[in-house]
Formats: structure tokens, C-alpha cells, sequence
């Protein structure tokens, strides 16, 4: 049963991560991310992190990616066309990629043994638990991180806010069609 | 646990919901056009079957039998997922929801589908992923009133999450857990006084929470994203029969989720507003009392909705993101931080 | 009951696929998107190897990373996508082959 699941949505996650590869429209991209996305959240409950797979899917695929599939339905982003500068990352970017591949999978079967096995059910860490973590022991990065969270909302809306006044016209033209 | 008990009830309880959640989809329609119309002081369906009972049926129908028209302009495959992806979200919700008390039959709970920890996370990780339904929808009809309607919509929900989530952390904090069985049962032990609205003094989170949820939901007063007044239908213009009837049921079923949180999480979900006061009735009617409550309840929230739609105008949309950001969030975290400070208080570790 | 590595394959996979979309892809909005895949990937082994130490010695440490991960993810899609607006409003462009000037 566990098997079976992992191989299901594992495929989910490879099929999208590789759709996000192939497809030359950014939104198309962004829809593969989002099946990759969920499919990692039922891969988390199979191995026992119950928040964090709710917590992905409400973080990562309810407002990470709504907020870039806002951005590219507001730039109104085209397909994308091909240029000098791609050839050669085609040339060094794959056998980069599958190098890289190939290292961590050989470090990861060689070791496979003693790493053991990731069963369903009695491993479940509960949401008390992960929390006990990170309010008691972790309490500094919690409070730290939320500095950071409204440095980046403050950093956000300086960015994205208008200058000068003739800029107008450029928000018009993103939305047009 | 057998295997196959578990299977087959399973089963017979997803269709069993889903018939149920259905219908009463298409009689909140009814309820709403009924209701509405009274407000406007007209009759609202009348003609078919008695008191327009049958008016649901009827517009079904009509919607199956309609020409299902495809624009030349759309981008086909997103044009035919945003329906798909909205009407599945809004029902899937619906299944953590615990309609009655905790019976077993078999080892398998009788008015819930799932019982899960983390049931109230559940429902917003569903229904954060719906919003996907409004937006694609709106970018792939090619049609300025579709792009805009699914930008605000999105841009809104998002805002409007925030508040939404921060609101139901007071609950959270009372009952200390994330299962709704356990949030509900928290606030079953002196009847209506022990409510999260009246005895868990969250009655600024449950204004806070309705609201958000109205934005959530797309109704008036924020229903700037299908306001036909600017944007002829918002982001289902292109949409005709079966899949606009499907957006159109999504956006019901949501209310009827939404109805179903509210419920549970401040109305003290099934349990009686009496409490214990009155003796038991025997094995049959203690298991059906609940149900009746609940539906009771989320009734009762469901005339609200239309109550609010027949009376408020609908808001500007900055005035919309700015109530969202400087009002209903600032007042959810005040809301938070009193609560934890009273809990912190008056039950020591 | 699936071998604790297989996930890690599966995780090492994902990184390698967003490594290679990172170096293809010319548009702005999907190289910052295949970031957001390798980041997944690292914290799908994170949990992997949480899983891994629960089972020894009833540790998670490696969940809180996955939190704080997603916590920074969330900073950084917000930023980076007021960067990439802020871009688009002055260059017309999202191809990051026609970024290369740091003037106007």
C-alpha cells in the first residue's frame, strides 16, 4: 500500500517537475509546479509529517504559487522564445544536471542499507509535538524569522509601488490582451 | 477494523454526503431566490411545483440542455480545467466535517467521512487550492472582464486568507488542538454557554471569521469579481451550461462548507444548545438529535448569507483591500493576543 | 513499508530537473519557479531524514527545517516578485537574455 503510493505520486512529482521542463508557457510551468507541489504534501503524510503536508499545500500551493500565477496573468508573459544565450546552457546545463544526478543517486544507493525503511502510521510526529520544538527549544529563528517575514512584506511594497507618475501607462499594458 | 467494512462504508458515506451536499446546493438556490425575493418584497419561483419546489430541478435542466459553446479565443485545456478544479475543491472540503455525535458501527465513524488531526487545516489547504479554479478560468477565456474578474479575485482571496486564518487561531488556542471532533466536544459541556461565541468570548473572531469568509466565498458585499455592474459576469462570462452550472455549484457548496466551519468551530458544531439539561431519549434519537442541530445551525447561517446579500451594497475594491489589511487583520492578531493572554492566565501549565 | 532512499532518489531527482530548467529556461518568472522546485526537493529529503532519526531516537529536527524553509520561501516568492514586476515595468521584458545592461 505504501509502495504503491509512493510510486503513484512520486510519479506525480517527477511527470510535473518534468512538465515544468518542457513547457514553453509560463503558465503551463506553473500548473506542473503545483501538481509537483501537492504530490510532495501526500509524500510528507507518508512519512509522518502531518502539518507540514498541510502546511505545504496551504504555503507553497495556496499562496506561493497563486501569487505567481497572479504575477504572470498581470505581466500577461508570453511563451517563451529562444536566444543566443540558451545554446549554451542547453550544451552545460544537461550534463550538469544529470552529473549531479548521478552523484547524489549513487551516494544514496550505496547507502540504502542502513538508512532503513520509512513505515506508515507509528511515526507520525504530531502537531504538538513539532510545535513544543519551536516554541521552547527554537523560540529565537521562530521570532527572528517573523523579523524577516516583515522585512520581505516592507521590501515587497517599497519594490512594487509606483515612482513617478508617468509610469502609469506601464500597468495598463500588462493587463492588456 | 476490517479492510473491507472500512472500504464499503467509506464508500456509501462519500455518496451519501455527496447526494446530500448536492441537493442542498440547488435548494440553497431556491432558499436564496425565495428569501431575496421576499427581501425585495416579490414572491421569488412560485410556478413550478408547490411553492416552487421543483424550481431547482427545472433549472438544472435547463442548464444540461444548453448548448455547451466553446470560444474560438479560449486556451482550451485551462478553459475546460478551472470548472473542474473549482467544483472539486469546494466538495472535498466538506469531507473532514463531522456532521453528529462520535457513533461507531464497525469501527468506522457514521457521520464523518474522515476523521483527521489536523481537520481544520484540512479545509484551508482544500479551499486555498480553489482559488485556482477562479483564476485559470479568467485567464484562459481571453476576455478582459474574465482576466480582471480572476485578478481580483485572486489578489482578494489571498488578502482575505490572512484574516481568515488568524481568526480561527483563538479556537485553536481554547481547545488546544486541531481535530475538529476535539474542537467541537471542547464546547459540548454546558450547552450554548460554553460555546466559542458566547462562553469562549471569540465573538470578535467569529465577526472576524464571517467576514473573511463572505470575501472567501465571493459574496456581497465582496463580490467584486463577477460585479456585473462593471465586469458583465467576472470570470465566468465566457462559461455557458454545464460549466458555468458547475462554478455556479461551487460557489454554493463553498458557502455550505463555510457554513459548516462556522458551526463547528463557534456554535459548538452538533451539540445541543441545552446542553445536558434534558434526560436521554434512547439510543436512536441521541444519534439523530446531533445531525438535526447541525443542520439546524448551518441552516441558520445559510439565511444569514442571503440576508447580508438582500441588504448591503457591495464595497469599492480599494475600499475592499484596504478593510482586509487595516481593519480585519490588526483586529484577528488583537484577537489572538488577548485570547493566549487570558488562556495563559487562568490555566497555568 | 518503502526504503527511506527511494525518497531520497526521488528528492535527488526533482533537484537535478529544477538544476536543469534553472540553466534552459529563459523566462524570469519560470527560473524563479524551478528555485521553488530544487527548494521542494531539499526539503522532501529533509523529511525523509526526519523520518530516519524519529524512528532512532525520537528526533524531528529535520521538519523544523522544512518549516523554516517554507517560512523563507514565502519571503523570498514575495520579494522576488516585486523584483520581477519592478523589472518588467522598466525593461518591457521578461527574457533575462535582454537584461544584461545596469542602465536604462
Amino acid at each position: 500500500m505504501h509502495l504503491v503510493l509512493f510510486f503513484i505520486f512520486g510519479g506525480f512529482c517527477v511527470a510535473g517537475a518534468l512538465n515544468l521542463l518542457l513547457q514553453r508557457h509560463p503558465i503551463n510551468s506553473a500548473l506542473s509546479l503545483i501538481v509537483v507541489m501537492t504530490s510532495l504534501a501526500v509524500l510528507y503524510l507518508l512519512l509522518g509529517a502531518e502539518f507540514l503536508a498541510a502546511v505545504q499545500v496551504i504555503v507553497y500551493s495556496g499562496a506561493i504559487m497563486v501569487l505567481f500565477t497572479f504575477v504572470i496573468m498581470l505581466l500577461n508573459a508570453q511563451r517563451e522564445e529562444r536566444t543566443h544565450g540558451s545554446r549554451a546552457a542547453y550544451i552545460l546545463g544537461f550534463p550538469g544536471a544529470a552529473a549531479l544526478f548521478a552523484l547524489l543517486t549513487f551516494i544514496f544507493i550505496s547507502n540504502g542499507k542502513s538508512l532503513g525503511f520509512a513505515v506508515l502510521g507509528p511515526d507520525m510526529v504530531s502537531t504538538s509535538q513539532l510545535s513544543s520544538v519551536l516554541f521552547r527549544d527554537l523560540l529565537l529563528p521562530f521570532e527572528v524569522t517573523s523579523v524577516l517575514i516583515l522585512i520581505a512584506i516592507l521590501g515587497a511594497v517599497a519594490l512594487a509601488r509606483h515612482h513617478e507618475p508617468h509610469k502609469d501607462e506601464s500597468k495598463t499594458q500588462g493587463k492588456e490582451r | 477494523m476490517n479492510f473491507w467494512w472500512f472500504l464499503l462504508l467509506s464508500i456509501i458515506k462519500i455518496a451519501v454526503v455527496l447526494v446530500i451536499l448536492l441537493t442542498a446546493v440547488a435548494y440553497t438556490v431556491l432558499l436564496e431566490r425565495k428569501v431575496v425575493g421576499r427581501i425585495q418584497n416579490r414572491w421569488g419561483p412560485s410556478r413550478v411545483g408547490p411553492f416552487g419546489l421543483l424550481q431547482p430541478l427545472a433549472d438544472g435542466l435547463k442548464l444540461f440542455l444548453k448548448e455547451d459553446l466553446l470560444p474560438t479565443a479560449v486556451y482550451k485545456p485551462l478553459y475546460i480545467l478551472a470548472p473542474v478544479i473549482a467544483l472539486a475543491c469546494a466538495l472535498t472540503s466538506i469531507a473532514v466535517v463531522p456532521f453528529g455525535a462520535d457513533i461507531k458501527f464497525k469501527g468506522v465513524d457514521l457521520f464523518q467521512i474522515a476523521n483527521v488531526n489536523i481537520g481544520l487545516l484540512v479545509i484551508l489547504a482544500v479551499t486555498s487550492v480553489g482559488v485556482y479554479g477562479i483564476a485559470l478560468s479568467g485567464w484562459s477565456s481571453n476576455n478582459k472582464y474574465s482576466l480582471l474578474g480572476a485578478l481580483r479575485s485572486s489578489a482578494q482571496l489571498v488578502s482575505y486568507e490572512l484574516a481568515l486564518g488568524l481568526s480561527l487561531v483563538g479556537v485553536v488556542l481554547r481547545a488546544g488542538s486541531l481535530n475538529l471532533r476535539t474542537i467541537v466536544d471542547v464546547q459540548a459541556t454546558h450547552g450554548a454557554l460554553s460555546w466559542n461565541i458566547f462562553g469562549g468570548f471569540q465573538i470578535v473572531a467569529f465577526f472576524v471569521y464571517l467576514t473573511a469568509a463572505y470575501a472567501e466565498t465571493n459574496r456581497t458585499p465582496f463580490d467584486l469579481p463577477e460585479a456585473e455592474s462593471e465586469l458583465t459576469a467576472g470570470y465566468h462570462t465566457e462559461y455557458s451550461s454545464m460549466k458555468f452550472a458547475m462554478f455556479f455549484m461551487s460557489e454554493y457548496a463553498n458557502m455550505i462548507t463555510v457554513s459548516c466551519v462556522a458551526t463547528l468551530l463557534f456554535l459548538g458544531g452538533w451539540s445541543s444548545p441545552f446542553g445536558h439539561l434534558f434526560p436521554s431519549f434512547g439510543p436512536v434519537i441521541d444519534a439523530i438529535l446531533p445531525v438535526f442541530w447541525f443542520v439546524a445551525k448551518v441552516f441558520f447561517f445559510l439565511f444569514v448569507y442571503i440576508w447580508v446579500r438582500g441588504t448591503l451594497p457591495r464595497f469599492r475594491y480599494d475600499q475592499l483591500m484596504g478593510f482586509g489589511w487595516k481593519v480585519l487583520l490588526p483586529v484577528a492578531i488583537a484577537n489572538i493576543v488577548v485570547t493566549s493572554l487570558w488562556l495563559g492566565f487562568t490555566r497555568p501549565l | 513499508m518503502v526504503p527511506v532512499s527511494y525518497y531520497l532518489i526521488l528528492s535527488a531527482i526533482l533537484f537535478s530537473i529544477g538544476v536543469g530548467a534553472f540553466l534552459i529556461k529563459r523566462n524570469i518568472i519560470t527560473i524563479f519557479m524551478s528555485i521553488e522546485l530544487m527548494l521542494n526537493a531539499v526539503n522532501l529529503s529533509f523529511v525523509a531524514f526526519a523520518n530516519y532519526w524519529n524512528q532512532i531516537n525520537h528526533q524531528f529536527s529535520g521538519q523544523i527545517f522544512v518549516f523554516f524553509v517554507m517560512v523563507v520561501a514565502a519571503a523570498e516568492a514575495a520579494v522576488g516578485l516585486a523584483i520581477i514586476i519592478a523589472l518588467f515595468r522598466t525593461r518591457k521584458t521578461l527574457n533575462v537574455d535582454q537584461v544584461d545592461l545596469m542602465k536604462l
